[in-house]
């Protein structure tokens, strides 16, 4: 399934927040947003989502949706939105419980989302019990447990320190090997970004418009770090930011 | 390049002192038996001040006469007369109250609807003493058990409903929105995720709830009934009959004490999950 956004503007209240926003995301692809804070990244995830109406224009989308698939368009959330009265086993089943299912299917479809994520061995443990790089691994087996035609990410990583970002880009590498997904990952971060997007986005300050689009094609398996072609994809995108960054500064002093 | 010691040897110059310790305490720890000690040692101070005559007879009953009241209470019977009347009131009125309590606060916490509506008349009854209202049920309700249950369920009504829809509307929205990005029900996100969420307040509220339906059962007992704690009170303080008065009242501690203790079974039972 694709989907579109087709010419998408927002405001609240008197503040515009999108301006104009057209963008196609492909089945399979992992698109990546990024932009100066405040600049709309997490509303357009939400519009892409269905938690948000827009003012103006449209998301949309085209082509089947995967027979098996229980929530086509799925949120993995910065802050994890795990239950904390819910074991890990009983979060992942919590979006399950809500479909027809048999159990026996059910509590396959728990052991093999925890199995790809690595938990099998923490599946009766309470989120408190976690670390956070675990909460989010709960959080994305929640998320690939429906089977989603489009995972919407916004700043997965962005609660977690180096070490453990690093192992969960690696996983998430790993998983989308195993069985590409189409995702649309907003995200700060931009080694994150040329590490993880088959296309990323550079939004303006706001109001956000698309500034430009990146496109690097070396395959996800292949991206090292210190690799010079992603280093200047990297110089290049932090090249605009900066000077979006900029902008906005001076805007500020102008007020 | 210097000198410094970089392993970890302890410096042996001899003005080295520990840093300050200031991270203690806002923390609560579970102290067993500290509460019952306390108890126990002020029963013990009144037993010895009433027998070397510091305190007069008048003034307070000496807590072993106390205990021999209880003592007659038990092998007459009479202590269940009392206690199985007051207690079925309590368990039955403050059942109807918390039930019909935690619906209403529920539906004030999710429906705009209910909360304009409802949120300003719980507010106008909050405040009602409501033993007041007892002549009022007792036509109502009659003068049997009927008007007690009235009394007891909206004196524990009021501060469950204000409580509830408080707790509800402090449950983390990014679960709630979270549950509706995963399109689960309705009803699955009020039963799986407000509900849970809001175990915690609602049962603090629960607390002043049940303590106050203990306050209202002694009062509508001492207006009419032939038995229960209220009704023993009364009669015996009529009579100047301080031990069984204080017999009465320690009934009533142990009421409280019991009920404050099921609730905190039940939190560390139902909510184990918080860090
Ligand atoms: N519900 C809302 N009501 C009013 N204003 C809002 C609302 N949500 C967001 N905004 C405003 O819209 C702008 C964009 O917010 P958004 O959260 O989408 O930015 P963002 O790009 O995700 O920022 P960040 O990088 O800090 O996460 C901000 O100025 C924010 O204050
Ligand atoms: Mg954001």
């Amino acid at each position: 399934m694709d989907l579109h956004l087709d010419r998408i503007s927002h405001r609240y209240g008197r503040v515009e927040v999108l301006s104009d926003i057209s963008l196609t995301i492909p089945q399979g692809r992992i698109v990546c947003i990024v932009g100066p804070s405040g600049c709309g990244k997490s509303t357009l995830l939400r519009m892409i989502g269905g938690l948000e109406r827009p003012d103006q224009g449209a998301v949309l989308q085209q082509g089947e949706v995967p027979g098996d698939c229980l929530n086509p368009l799925t949120f993995v959330f910065q802050d994890f939105a795990l239950l904390p009265w819910r074991t890990v086993a009983g979060n992942v089943a919590l979006v399950l419980e809500d479909h027809a299912l048999p159990r026996a299917q059910r509590e396959r479809i728990v052991a093999d989302v925890l199995a790809r994520t690595k938990l099998t061995d923490f599946r009766d443990a309470l989120p408190k019990q976690l670390s956070g790089g675990m909460k989010q691994r709960v959080a994305i087996a929640r998320a690939l447990a429906v089977n989603p035609a489009v995972m919407l990410m916004d700043e997965p990583l962005s609660a977690l320190d180096a070490q453990t970002r690093e192992l969960l880009m690696d996983d998430l590498v790993a998983l989308w090997t195993r069985a590409p997904f189409t995702a649309v990952y907003v995200t700060h971060n931009l080694a994150e970004a040329v590490r993880l997007g088959h296309r990323i986005v550079v939004l303006s300050r706001r109001p956000g418009r698309i500034r430009e689009v990146v496109s690097i094609d070396t395959p996800l398996a292949e991206r090292r770090a210190g690799d010079p072609a992603l280093e200047a994809h990297q110089a290049r995108l932090w090249q605009l930011m900066r000077d979006e960054a900029e902008a906005a500064d001076m805007e500020l002093s102008h007020v | 390049m210097s000198d410094l010691p970089l392993s970890g040897q302890p410096p042996q110059r001899d003005d080295a002192r520990p840093v300050p310790f200031r991270g203690g305490g806002f923390k609560p720890v579970r102290v067993r038996y500290l509460g019952a000690a306390v108890i126990v040692a002020l029963i013990l101070l009144v037993e010895w001040g009433t027998r070397t005559g510091v305190i007069s007879n008048l003034t307070l009953p000496r807590p072993s006469d106390v205990l021999g009241t209880f003592h007659d209470l038990w092998v007459t019977g009479m202590l269940w007369e009392h206690l199985i009347p007051s207690v079925t009131r309590l368990a039955v009125g403050s059942a109807l109250g918390v039930s019909t309590g935690i619906a209403v606060g529920v539906m004030i916490g999710l429906f705009s609807l209910a909360r304009a509506g409802l949120v300003p008349l719980v507010a106008a009854i909050f405040p009602i003493p409501k033993i007041a209202l007892l002549p009022l049920f007792v036509i109502w309700f009659g003068i049997d058990e009927g008007s007690k249950y009235a009394l007891i369920a909206l004196g524990t009504f009021t501060p469950t409903v204000v409580s509830t829809y408080g707790a509800v509307d402090n449950v983390d929205r990014t679960l709630i929105r979270m549950g509706q990005s995963f399109g689960l029900g309705w009803w699955s996100i009020v039963r799986k995720i407000v509900l849970p969420g809001a175990l915690p307040g609602i049962l603090s509220g629960l607390r002043i709830g049940l303590s106050i339906g203990i306050i209202l059962l002694v009062a509508a007992e001492m207006l009419g009934a032939r038995h229960g704690i209220g009704a023993y009170i009364l009669e015996a303080g009529s009579l100047y009959d301080l031990e069984r008065l204080f017999a009465g009242v320690v009934i009533l501690s142990a009421l409280g004490v019991l009920t404050s203790g099921v609730i905190g079974w039940a939190e560390r039972r139902l909510l184990s999950w918080r860090i």
